[in-house]
C-alpha cells in the first residue's frame, strides 16, 4: 500500500512539473512556431533567482517566488527581442540560437555559483503521514500551485481577448494577421507568458530538487517527450501526456531493477510507441502542409 | 614521357580554367594542402591531436548535413549513429579481435542498421515531431548501456581497444585522408542524381512524389548513408581515444553537431566541415580562459547567427562570388561580365 502511495505522489509531482513546462513550451510553439529549447533554462535561472532572494538577501520565500517569476519573464522577453525575433523566419537558426542561449545561461550560472549543488528550504516545513507514507507539505504545495496556475491559464486562454488572439494566431498566423491581430505582439506576449510559466515551475519545484547549472537538461528532454506525445501545440495533450509520462517514470523507478537508469528511456519508449500508432500525437491535429 | 607531359598539361589547364577562376575552389585546394601538409610543419602531439579530433567531427557534422540538411529530416539524435559506430567498433575489436581497419567499417555497417531501425518508424513523422522523436533514441540506448553494465561497461565505457596506428603522425594521416575521402564522397553524392532528389525532398516532398519518385526509399537511403558516415566517425573516434563510453551518446553531442552544421550553413556539405575546422580548434584555444570557454563559444554562435542566419560559409561565398543571371554559373565578385556567356553581371 505504501508503495502505491509513493508511486502516486511521485507521479503527480513529476507529472505536474512536466505539465507546467510542456504547456509553456506548447504555447510559444503554437503562437509563434518557435521551438524554444531554452525553455527549461529559464526554469533553472528562476530556481537560482529564488536561491539568491531567500538565502542571500533574506527575503520571504513567497516574495522571492513572485520577484523571480517577474524577473525571469523580463529576461525571457529581452532575450526574445535580442536574439530570437530577428531570426524568427529561419527555423534552424532559431533552434541553435535557443540552445546557445541555454548554454549561455548555464555557463553564467556556473560562473556565479560554481558547479556545487545548492538547495532551498521548503515553504512550509514538515510532513504528515498518509497510510504510513511521509507526505511533505512542500509536495502538496507544489501540486496545488500547479493545478491553480493551470486553471488560471485556462481561464486566460478561454475568457480574455489576449487568449482569443493567442488561440487564433496558433491556428493560422496569416489569417490572424488579416483579422487585425498584431501577430508580432501576440508572439512577444506569449513568450513572456511561457517564460513566466517556466519560471513559476522553477519556483515551486526548487525546494524539492537540487540546484545545479545543468539541471535544465533532463526536464528539457522529458518536456519535449511530453509535448510530442500529447501533440504539438495542443494544451490538453500536453496536460495528459505529462501525467502519463510522470506516472510511467514513477512506476519504473519504484518497481523495476536499475529503475533510475531506465526512467528516461522507458518514458521515451512510450512516446515512440504512441507516435508509431498516431504520428500526430495523442491530441494533435494533423496539419495540412504549412506554407 | 609524352603521355606524362600530356597529363601534366591537362592538369595544368584544369587548374587554370576550372580552379583558379573561382576563389571558393582555390580555398578548397588550399584546405586540402593544409590538411595534408600540416605534420610537415609541426609534430606537436597536442596540436595533431586537436586536428585529428577536428577531422573526425568534420565527418560527423557533414553526415548530419547529408541527412538533415539535404532531405530536411531534422535529426536531433545524430549521436546515436556516432555512439553505435563507436560501441560496435570497440566491441568487435575487443571480443572478436578484429583490427581497426576491419572493425571501423563493420561498426559503420551496424550504424547503417541503426539508421534503418530508426528510419523506418520515423518516415511517418515530419518537421518538429521528427526532430523531437529522434532526440529520444540515443537516450534510450544510453539507458540500456547503463542498465547492462556487464556487456557495455556501463558508466566507464569500453576501454583497452587497440590503437589506430603506432604513432601520432600516422594516426593523423589515416584520419585526415579518410576524412578528405569520405567528405569528397559525400559531396559527390549530393552532387549526383540522388543528391538532387534529396534536395528536392527538402524543398517540396509532395511535388517529388508527384514526379514519380519513391520518396520513402530515398529518405531511408539518406538515413542509411548518413548512418554509415557518422558510424565511420564514431569508429575512428573510439580507436583514436581508445575508449567508447556513454559520453558518445549524450544529448550535448547531438546538439553540438547541429550547432556546427547550422553555424556553417546547411545543404552545402562544405559548410559543416568548415565550421568544425573553425569552431573546434577555437574551443581548444579558448582553454586559456577555462571558465569562460563555453560562454564565449555560445556567445560567438549567437552573434554570428544574428547577422548570418543562413550560416557563415554561404554568406562568405556570396560575398566573394556572384551568380550569372543568364547561365547560373558562378563568377568571382570582381568581374563585370560572366566568364562563360559574357552577360552583364549585376552589381
Amino acid at each position: 500500500m505504501g508503495l502505491i502511495i509513493d508511486i502516486v505522489i511521485t507521479g503527480l509531482i513529476s507529472g505536474s512539473t512536466f505539465a507546467l513546462l510542456a504547456i509553456g513550451f506548447s504555447l510559444i510553439f503554437g503562437a509563434a512556431r518557435i521551438v524554444n529549447l531554452a525553455h527549461t533554462a529559464f526554469y533553472m535561472v528562476a530556481a537560482y533567482c529564488i536561491y539568491v532572494m531567500t538565502q542571500k538577501m533574506g527575503l520571504h520565500p513567497v516574495w522571492g517566488m513572485i520577484i523571480a517569476t517577474v524577473l525571469v519573464a523580463l529576461l525571457g522577453l529581452i532575450s526574445y527581442q535580442l536574439f530570437i525575433n530577428p531570426i524568427r523566419e529561419h527555423e534552424g537558426a532559431v533552434l541553435i540560437a535557443t540552445i546557445a542561449l541555454a548554454m549561455v545561461f548555464q555557463e553564467v550560472m556556473s560562473l556565479l555559483f560554481t558547479g556545487t549543488y545548492l538547495s532551498v528550504p521548503a515553504l512550509i516545513k514538515g510532513y504528515f503521514v498518509l497510510l504510513g507514507v511521509k507526505v511533505f507539505y512542500q509536495q502538496l504545495i507544489t501540486f496545488c500551485a500547479a493545478l491553480l496556475v493551470m486553471t488560471g491559464l485556462w481561464l486566460v486562454l478561454m475568457k480574455t481577448k489576449l487568449g482569443l488572439a493567442l488561440r487564433s494566431t496558433a491556428q493560422d498566423r496569416e489569417v490572424a494577421n488579416l483579422m487585425g491581430i498584431n501577430e508580432a505582439r501576440v508572439a512577444m506576449m506569449t513568450m513572456g507568458l511561457s517564460v513566466g510559466l517556466a519560471a513559476f515551475t522553477g519556483a515551486v519545484v526548487v525546494p524539492l530538487t537540487i540546484l545545479e547549472p545543468t539541471m535544465w537538461m533532463h526536464p528539457l528532454i522529458m518536456m519535449m517527450a511530453v509535448v510530442v506525445l500529447g501533440g504539438l501545440g495542443s494544451l490538453k495533450g500536453s496536460f495528459i501526456g505529462a501525467y502519463i509520462l510522470g506516472f510511467a517514470g514513477a512506476l519504473v523507478v519504484f518497481l523495476a531493477p536499475m529503475g533510475s537508469f531506465l526512467k528516461g528511456p522507458v518514458a521515451l519508449s512510450i512516446m515512440i510507441v504512441v507516435l508509431l500508432i498516431r504520428p500526430e500525437g495523442l491530441f494533435g491535429v494533423s496539419f495540412e502542409e504549412e506554407r | 614521357m609524352d603521355l606524362i607531359l600530356f597529363y601534366l598539361k591537362k592538369l595544368f589547364s584544369v587548374f587554370k580554367n576550372e580552379v583558379f577562376v573561382l576563389p571558393s575552389r582555390v580555398v578548397v585546394v588550399l584546405f586540402f594542402l593544409f590538411v595534408l601538409l600540416l605534420p610537415v610543419f609541426t609534430k606537436d602531439p597536442y596540436l595533431l591531436r586537436i586536428f585529428i579530433l577536428t577531422s573526425i567531427f568534420a565527418i560527423f557534422a557533414a553526415s548530419w548535413d547529408l541527412l538533415s540538411g539535404f532531405t530536411g529530416q531534422m535529426n536531433f539524435g545524430h549521436a546515436l549513429f556516432f555512439g553505435v559506430g563507436a560501441y560496435s567498433a570497440a566491441l568487435l575489436n575487443l571480443h572478436a579481435h578484429i583490427p581497426p581497419w576491419g572493425s571501423i567499417p563493420l561498426g559503420a555497417l551496424v550504424a547503417v542498421l541503426a539508421g534503418l531501425i530508426i528510419g523506418i518508424p520515423c518516415l511517418r513523422l515530419r518537421g518538429t515531431y521528427l526532430a523531437l522523436t529522434t532526440l529520444a533514441f540515443p537516450i534510450v540506448l544510453m539507458g540500456l548501456v547503463f542498465a547492462f553494465p556487464d556487456f557495455t561497461g556501463g558508466e566507464l565505457g569500453i576501454s583497452g581497444i587497440s590503437r589506430l596506428t603506432t604513432s601520432r603522425v600516422s594516426d593523423y594521416y589515416v584520419v585526415s585522408v579518410v576524412m578528405l575521402g569520405l567528405c569528397t564522397i559525400m559531396w559527390k553524392i549530393t552532387d549526383s542524381n540522388t543528391g538532387i532528389i534529396f534536395h528536392a525532398i527538402r524543398e517540396d516532398e509532395v511535388a517529388v512524389r508527384a514526379a514519380g519518385v519513391n520518396t520513402t526509399r530515398y529518405k531511408l537511403l539518406a538515413f542509411c548513408l548518413s548512418g554509415f558516415f557518422a558510424g565511420m566517425a564514431g569508429g575512428l573516434y573510439a580507436h583514436f581515444m581508445r575508449i567508447a563510453g556513454p559520453a558518445n551518446l549524450e544529448v550535448s553531442m547531438s546538439f553540438t553537431v547541429v550547432i556546427w552544421a547550422i553555424f556553417g550553413g546547411v545543404v552545402t556539405i562544405y559548410g559543416p566541415i568548415g565550421a568544425v575546422f573553425l569552431l573546434f580548434p577555437l574551443l581548444e584555444f579558448l582553454r586559456f580562459w577555462q571558465e569562460f570557454r563555453m560562454l564565449m563559444f555560445a556567445v560567438i554562435v549567437l552573434v554570428i547567427l544574428l547577422y548570418m542566419p543562413d550560416g557563415l560559409f554561404p554568406w562568405l561565398r556570396d560575398k566573394i562570388e556572384k551568380e550569372c543571371p543568364r547561365c547560373k554559373i558562378r563568377n568571382i565578385a570582381l568581374r563585370n561580365t560572366c566568364r562563360i556567356c559574357t552577360a552583364q553581371l549585376d552589381k
